[in-house]
């Protein structure tokens, strides 16, 4: 699945200031892992050491907060758009 | 005199300057203020705060912000009230009510705004901005109105009339969203990003939350300089929650209270109870709710603070309890007829949620205890208005009365 990545302005230093990616992957778990191949760096940014993502990140498929689907496991389809949004004062950053 | 001397994450401890930031640039985690508390405590005495002026800026050694730039409409050092009535009605033997209604703009929300104000004022912004519920709006629309700063004030278009009207009689630039709070949030993180404004709870959070903290410093000082053993709290953000305990653990590190072993109990509504409802399956990992009930001012269904919550309920062995609405327009019922406060609906939640921890024996009857009512009801009348005793209705004529009146008997 080809899907597009909204990379948040704390994180574009890690996607040479790109806002937009696009990469392969079946569900959120394996995009997170896609973007730390072509990305290094920005997983840790992203999860905790053991793989669950930071209790201040959030990610949308679509605009879906993935909490209210299936978690990292929540699968992604053709084009989808996954936003990953640092959460501050209870919402999100959306860039 | 203020000490505050950097902004720290919450997560991972980095350190950052005293900027108008208000998360991690690592971990994303919150940013709070740090203080020097050594020379705090060389400073303050509760003479010095004794002899400050009856409002929130008595505890002014212990506020991020340069009092020069203060914008004083009058916020904080509101009774401390002790319960007989609704004491007795609960079973309980020592109750205060901490009434917060008679604020400024008749919400807690004067005390974080006026942190927040002065604080934007240092920092040179023009503007005052928020993502608001409503009593945040009202606030920061009259705070901007003293200062002859421009508001900027963002809600739901949901929200009752009086929160309404509260925030458009001080002139500010009102926008109503389609959405909840939690939408209005986002939009205005947007915003935050790309104007050059003080939104209070955006990028002034890390100052703005540190006003909550002048409720507990509030308490202790009207106990005599001590901490009560509960306190049950209504939790949206969860943030007012979390730095009243701060306060008080503030408090006992620079000498002004000796012994902590207050419980920190919070209260939601059951139709938004994120907090709680993590709390009662004994999790710190909250699932976001999309909210659903009349305390719209406690309706943030993503709380920002709402693991911090729980943290501090651990902490204290303290509890979470929630409210139905029925509960909710009952709890604000029994506050009015027993201790003459007429709450809005966030107040029906604490008062409610209170009865249920007596109840089910979380509260012992004979645990000190402080309800926090943060808010007044004619700002939320339509959620009791069909719930009243109806009016007698009369042509003046003494035996029409009589006649209505002795049937009432």
């Amino acid at each position: 699945m080809t899907i597009k990545v909204k990379i948040p302005t704390p994180l574009r230093s890690l996607t040479q200031d790109q806002g937009l990616v696009s990469i392969s992957a079946t569900n959120v778990e394996s995009a997170i892992n896609e973007l730390e191949k072509q990305f290094p760096g920005i997983k840790e940014r992203v999860c905790e050491e053991d793989g669950s993502l930071r209790r201040f990140v959030n990610i949308y498929i679509n605009g879906e907060d993935i909490r209210f689907l299936d978690d990292l496991q929540s699968s992604i389809k053709d084009n989808d758009e996954i936003s990953i949004v640092p959460a501050v004062a209870g919402g999100t950053i959306e860039i | 005199m203020s000490y505050e001397i950097a902004l720290k994450c919450r997560e991972c401890g980095r350190k950052f300057e005293l900027l108008a930031i208000y998360s991690c640039e690592f971990c994303f985690g919150p940013l709070e203020v740090d203080y020097d508390y050594d020379q705090i405590k060389a400073k303050i005495s509760k003479e010095s705060i004794a002899n400050g002026p009856s409002s929130l800026w008595r505890y002014e050694d212990l506020l991020p912000c340069d009092t020069s730039f203060k914008v004083d409409i009058g916020a904080g050092f509101t009774p401390l009230i002790k319960s007989q009535s609704l004491a007795k009605h609960l079973g309980l033997k020592n109750l205060w009510i901490k009434n917060d209604t008679v604020n400024p703009t008749w919400s807690f929300k004067d005390r974080v705004v006026s942190i927040a104000i002065a604080r934007a004022r240092q920092f040179g912004y023009q503007d005052l901005a928020c993502a608001s519920t409503g009593n945040l709006a009202n606030s920061v629309s009259a705070h901007a109105a003293k200062a002859g700063m421009r508001a900027l004030v963002f809600m739901p278009d949901d929200l009752e009339s009086g929160k309404v009207i509260g925030s458009l009689v001080y002139n500010p630039i009102l926008t109503m969203v389609d959405g909840n709070y939690d939408d209005v949030n986002r939009l205005c993180t947007e915003l935050a990003a790309s104007n050059n404004w003080a939104f209070v709870n955006i990028n002034m959070r890390p100052y703005y939350a540190e006003g909550s903290r002048t409720l507990a410093f509030e308490v202790a000082e009207q106990l005599g300089w001590r901490a009560p053993d509960h306190c049950v709290v209504p939790m949206a953000s969860g943030s007012l929650f979390t730095k009243i305990w701060k306060g008080f653990k503030e408090l006992q590190h620079i000498g002004l209270i000796n012994n902590l072993d207050t419980r920190m109990s919070g209260a939601q509504a059951t139709g938004c109870s994120p907090i709680s409802k993590a709390f009662q399956e004994g999790t710190k990992n909250f699932v976001p709710q999309k909210p659903n009930t009349i305390a719209r001012s406690l309706a943030i269904g993503n709380p920002a603070d709402g693991y911090y919550a729980l943290k501090v309920m651990e902490e204290t062995d303290g509890s979470a309890e929630m409210a139905s609405d029925a509960e909710i327009v009952q709890g604000i019922k029994l506050l009015a007829e027993t201790e003459g406060i007429f709450a809005e609906t966030a107040g029906g939640v604490s008062v409610a949620c209170l009865k249920k921890l007596v109840e089910s024996g979380v509260i012992s009857t004979d645990e000190e205890t402080v309800l926090f009512i943060t808010g007044a009801g004619l700002k939320t009348v339509e959620a009791v208005v069909d719930n009243m005793k109806p009016a007698i209705m009369i042509s003046p004529k003494t035996e029409e009365f009589m006649d209505q009146f002795n049937k009432l008997k």
